[in-house]
């Protein structure tokens, strides 16, 4: 058993993120454990430029914005275990790695941050007819042979789903010489941001075509088509609006999900929205001296916003690690009308600095008002002119309206147009 | 002359509303929250551009491919062409982040720069 007083679950942008803010908060012995053979996480293969505009107010590719945080970790002397796959953590904080130079070994942890991220949905959660034929691929594995391995998936791609990846990897795909048929929408909008729509889409006249599915993949060994329609407002198909197209590769762009296997077999609370642990605003989980941040907490629409949420994290491990820890004086937070979730789940008041809520909508909002109120007493209000699902929003609580909230109360955020 | 456009300077997304006189020159630009809004209105109703990124083969290197981008953004309209001269590099090992790929692509006054490490093999 080796000891540690942090060990961090994941070395992409929020485990490094977590891990530096730690050491510079005094923490001594930490390790950085990663699945992958290098750091950076996903960033390594998102080689488009639009990282690090929040926070080094430049704008970076992916690869570059983990190599600063690499280059800093390398000036310290955090351990690092790349190509170190974690299979259990115990309740007892004891982290089980294994790797092919240490074999099997259990971290013993004072504290942990949970950094692992999300994944892509596979095609088995969309229950598409058809068969199996070669061809069909999350977009972020299609990210992965074009830019890493340098292998074309296909030369005629329809994508399902505008998430940011799939728009990013239209563009992508015509840049090397394929076609890009559609991409096809379930909903009435597309969860990318704008700027992705015009660059990777409107730019090249690829069609986005919104309130449209798959509903059937043609092919035997190799996709040859695919069968799309339209839907109506219960997202079911519309009969008669059917359309055959033709094509060699789906690319599946529908949704991310925090991979959190490691901390539901710990016992970690999850939420049922996010997919990721229940927090305190310290980004500390249900476990004592176990905290969570980045993608496997809540999917985030900007790295930069990873970044400062797992600084948070390691903040708020370092002082679990060095006895630092505020009196709980905890108030829970809620989303309501319209508002899906927030982010922290629950607020310990005595915490002594401000605190930023996140939260997503369920659907477009034009000319909104968010109100957050404590026992039916609005306590801020904002105007938005526009809110969609695509895009996190958050309001700061100040550090003395928290103190003066009542201990257990509920602190509820909801949208009002 | 009025042209809406959102600003894809940043992922905020701005919607712009651009006074255009009879040249085509921007007289006014409203609804940007910064001084990029301005700059990208300016571009995009003149000479509109974009970052490109890609990336080029490596030999001898412990991966195949190494990233790289546009030092700055390159007119919108030579994105596929820049490609072909991109595609016909082949870096050799070890390859720095901000090694240039290629200089001056297409006389574009444009460097196409890495964007990743990579280590001899």
């Amino acid at each position: 058993m080796l000891n540690y007083d942090l060990v961090v679950v994941g070395g992409g942008p929020a485990g490094m993120a977590a891990a530096l803010k730690a050491r510079e908060c005094g923490v001594k012995s930490i390790v950085v454990l990663e699945r992958a053979e290098t750091l950076g996480g996903i960033l390594e293969q998102c080689i488009h430029t639009g990282f690090g505009l929040h926070y080094f107010k430049e704008e970076l590719s992916g690869p570059e914005y983990a190599a600063k945080f690499i280059e800093l970790l390398e000036e310290t002397d955090i351990e690092v275990k790349t190509d170190t796959m974690v299979v259990e953590i115990t309740k007892e904080n004891v982290v089980k790695a294994v790797n092919n130079i240490d074999g099997f070994v259990n971290y013993k942890a004072k504290a942990i941050v949970l950094a692992m991220g999300c994944r892509e949905r596979p095609r088995g959660a969309l229950n598409i007819a058809g068969s199996r034929a070669a061809g069909i691929m999350t977009a972020g594995t299609a990210q992965k042979y074009v830019n890493l391995d340098g292998y074309m998936p296909g030369k005629k791609i329809v994508i399902l789903g505008s998430g940011d990846i799939g728009l990013i990897m239209a563009r992508r795909m015509v840049l090397e010489g394929a076609e890009v048929k559609m991409v096809c929408e379930l909903m009435p909008y597309s969860s990318g941001l704008t700027r992705n729509i015009l660059q990777c889409l409107d730019d090249f006249g690829i069609p986005l075509k919104l309130n449209c599915t798959v509903i059937d993949i043609h092919g035997k060994n190799r996709v040859e088509g695919v069968t799309i329609a339209k839907v109506d407002r219960n997202r079911r198909p519309i009969k008669g609006t059917e359309e055959y197209v033709e094509c060699d590769t789906l690319m599946l762009s529908v949704g991310l999900i925090p991979e959190n296997e490691l901390s539901r077999a710990m016992g970690v609370d999850l939420d049922p929205i996010t997919g990721g642990p229940v927090v305190k605003e310290n980004r500390e989980t249900t476990q004592k001296g176990v905290f969570a941040c980045g993608n496997v907490l809540h999917v985030h629409d900007l790295v930069d916003f990873v970044t400062l949420e797992s600084q948070t994290a390691g903040e708020g491990a370092a002082k679990y690690i060095l006895g630092l820890e505020e009196e709980e004086n905890t108030v829970a937070t809620k989303g309501i009308d319209g508002v899906r979730y927030v982010v922290p789940q629950m607020i310990n008041t005595n915490c002594g600095s401000d605190v930023k809520l996140y939260f997503r909508v369920g659907q477009v909002y034009n000319n909104a008002k968010v109100f957050v109120e404590s026992n039916e007493k609005v306590i801020l209000s904002r105007r938005k002119p526009k809110l969609t699902p695509g895009e996190m929003e958050d309001v700061v609580i100040k550090k003395e309206v928290l103190e003066t909230l009542p201990v257990g109360s509920e602190l509820v955020i909801r949208v009002e147009v | 002359m009025n042209r809406e456009l959102t600003c894809i300077a940043c992922p905020v997304g701005c919607p712009l509303v651009i006074e255009l006189d009879e040249n085509n020159k921007v007289v006014s630009v409203t609804g940007n929250q910064c001084k990029r809004g301005i700059n990208y209105a300016e571009t995009e109703c003149t000479s509109p551009t974009r970052s490109l990124t890609t990336t080029a083969k490596v030999e001898g290197g412990i991966y195949p491919l190494v990233p790289m981008k546009s030092a700055n953004p390159v007119p919108k309209g030579k994105m596929l062409e820049c490609m072909k001269v991109i595609n016909a590099v082949v870096m050799k090992a070890p390859v720095k982040i901000g090694d240039i790929v290629v200089k001056d692509i297409l006389g574009t006054g444009v460097d196409i720069v890495a964007t990743n490490i990579c280590p001899e093999a």
